[in-house]
């Protein structure tokens, strides 16, 4: 990505090889547009009045420019409390996740203990078990402990998965013995060890980390579905706009602004922090749905 | 001292597991470190190592392994949402298997499957080989591609009803342009699985195209000079050089795709609900419907361990091919 134009790309300057490329490039900005032309759409109807939703011929603007729309959807749907609601959650189990994480991170790489290996094994065996087959489970033993349609359900149950481990693991690992040996020379015990120079250390990890965790929490779907009930109160932005997706003869506009908005955060993620993004994906697959 | 590999551990396998899992930070404390350097340290490291991975290790074995567990045993059981439950054996898993519905479901989800998997790893393989770093702007092509994986899938499918719909943006294009209607994509019996997969595919090849990206970025120069020295054409120097140094990673993209795809629910779900009939009704919403619909868990728990081994046998089959393609340096 850094690399830029360095290579070997001044080889040959005569005129077709240039017009070859400049057309290729031409080509490959027509599919990024084809690609966007969803996401333009929807923006565009976001803003437009609902009688100019569905016109043929299809226009990208409406006849006005309808910002109301984005105030609209806070009356129409209880936006507010949905996105309060996906904040909270994936706020709290983000760093709940990212809390043990760093700490059972540091315990498989940093620290000599019985058992290490078979449990850091055992961690990774969980990653192989698909988010989707444990619902029906997860759903039993919320039934039992009496968390059915509660905030915490929605936070607990994803807040321990393994993956922060492993990645946390692999970065703890790379760090020189030798940051760990000063320490304790300076009468520095574990846990201040940890704290003061190995958190620290780890930040950049940390944050991807948390990144992902919270775009999963944000886009959860299936799991809020089959947990909450009371959708007013308790739906998080995905299951809000499902629920009232089809309601009420359907209000497209105010449906594609409430879509324009869950989108907005991760957005500005992946725009503000697309290297970092990069690099969490490529070195431990982070992110793949 | 860091860099003991898992292999070493094995012999001691069982026996910890169930002590850690039991009871993670009690039983190990006082064990012995065979090969301490410096005993005392490692008698404190020891106790303090199994203090710091307790949290998540408990956490993990209440919300994963033991529902893990348990669905297994509620799989042999009738196991209605509210009311009793009783032992019935395979009862469950014959049902399941006498269920048309079930066959459907499963050729559906692997209509999905062989149409997704290959489609998504072409598009993304395509323009991952095309984002070279000399593309002007390139990472901003990467991050438009990336856009609809990272957020929330149900408003990337909300869209796409739009665009599908009759009078919806294809079928009105379609309609000024050549005057003529298109067909009721989510409402046809050929085109509703085609309008599912391709809107997955645009929602989804983005994670692979950074993926095989930056793979590629990552092929050393000189290989690709010497190949280019030789004579090759770009394509032979993508199949005979590039490819062969990034298959580890097509490998990777291709086993969590493949992963991904068989639990394929969202997509379906909003846009055609499974229909029309059950056309594109998938494995994990004939689950759904199962347990929350008919509120039958144990059914829906022996659906879930179906896809769960078919998953797994996937998985297997995967790593026993990789040696005849996958070159690891």
């Amino acid at each position: 990505m850094s690399s830029g134009i360095s290579g070997g790309g001044t080889r040959t300057t005569g005129a077709a090889p240039r017009v070859r490329r400049a057309i290729g490039y031409v080509i490959l900005c027509l599919i990024a547009l084809a690609f966007m032309a969803p996401l333009i759409y929807m923006v565009a109807t976001s803003l437009k009045p609902e009688s100019d939703t569905f016109t043929t011929p299809p226009t990208l603007w409406g006849s006005a420019l309808r910002w109301q729309n984005y105030t609209d959807v806070f009356s129409y749907l209880p936006f507010a409390r949905f996105i309060l609601n996906g904040v909270l959650v994936a706020v709290v189990g983000t760093a709940i996740n990212v809390t043990v994480a760093a700490l059972s991170g540091y315990a498989f790489s940093r620290l000599r203990w019985r058992g290490r290996n078979v449990v850091f094994l055992l961690f990774l065996a969980t990653l192989m078990i698909p988010q989707d087959v444990l619902v029906i489970p997860m759903y039993v033993m919320m039934q039992n402990l009496g968390w059915v349609d509660t905030v915490q359900a929605l936070i607990i149950p994803w807040a321990f998965t393994a993956l922060g481990a492993f990645l946390l693991r692999q970065f703890f690992l790379t760090v020189p013995q030798e940051l760990d040996d000063a320490a304790r020379v300076d009468g520095a015990g574990t846990v201040r060890t940890f704290l003061n120079v190995m958190v620290p250390l780890a930040r950049p990890t940390l944050a991807v980390l948390a990144v992902f965790t919270f775009i999963s929490y944000w886009n959860s779907f299936l799991w809020p579905l089959v947990i909450v009930n009371d959708v007013n109160a308790r739906a998080t932005i995905p299951l809000g706009l499902q629920a009232f997706f089809g309601q009420q003869g359907n209000e497209w506009s105010l449906v594609m602004a409430a879509s324009v908005i869950s989108m907005l955060p991760t957005v500005i993620i992946l725009v503000l922090l697309q290297k970092h993004l990069v690099r969490g994906i490529v070195t431990s697959g982070l992110g793949g749905r | 001292m860091t860099a003991v590999t898992t292999e070493q551990a094995a012999p001691a396998e069982e026996e910890v597991v169930t002590v850690e899992v039991a009871a993670p930070g009690t039983a190990i404390a006082v064990d012995e470190e065979p090969e301490a350097r410096r005993p005392a340290e490692i008698g404190r490291r020891t106790w303090w190592g199994a203090a710091f991975a307790a949290p998540h290790s408990i956490g993990l074995a209440l919300f994963t392994v033991v529902p893990i567990v348990a669905s297994l045993v509620v799989s042999f059981m009738n196991w209605p949402m509210i009311g009793g439950h009783t032992w019935t054996g395979l009862e469950n898993y014959r049902r399941l298997f006498d269920d048309p519905i079930f066959w459907v479901v499963v050729r559906n989800t692997a209509e999905y499957v062989i149409l997704y998997v290959p489609l998504n790893l072409v598009v993304s393989l395509g323009l991952a080989a095309w984002l070279t770093p000399r593309i002007r702007h390139r990472h901003i092509f990467r991050v438009l591609f990336f856009i609809p994986t990272i957020t929330p899938l149900v408003a990337n499918v909300v869209v796409w009803r739009m665009l599908y719909q009759p009078d919806g943006l294809i079928d009105a294009t379609l309609q000024s342009t050549l005057g003529e209607h298109a067909p009721n994509f989510l409402a046809d019996d050929t085109w509703a699985m085609f309008a599912v997969v391709a809107m997955s595919v645009w929602a989804g090849f983005g994670y692979n195209m950074l993926i095989f990206s930056a793979a590629l970025d990552a092929v050393p120069d000189s290989q690709i000079e010497a190949a280019q020295l030789d004579g090759a054409s770009p394509w032979r120097t993508f199949w005979h050089v590039k490819f062969p140094a990034i298959s580890p990673s097509i490998f990777f993209a291709t086993m969590m795709t493949l992963i991904t795809s068989f639990q394929v629910f969202t997509q379906p779900f909003l846009l055609t609900k499974g229909g029309p009939g059950t056309e594109t009704e998938t494995l994990v919403q004939y689950i759904y419907n199962t347990g929350f619909q008919n509120q039958q868990l144990g059914l829906a728990s022996a659906g879930a361990w179906v896809l769960f081994v078919i998953i797994l046998g996937i998985t297997a089959v995967q790593f026993l091919g990789q040696k005849r393609w996958v070159h690891y340096e």
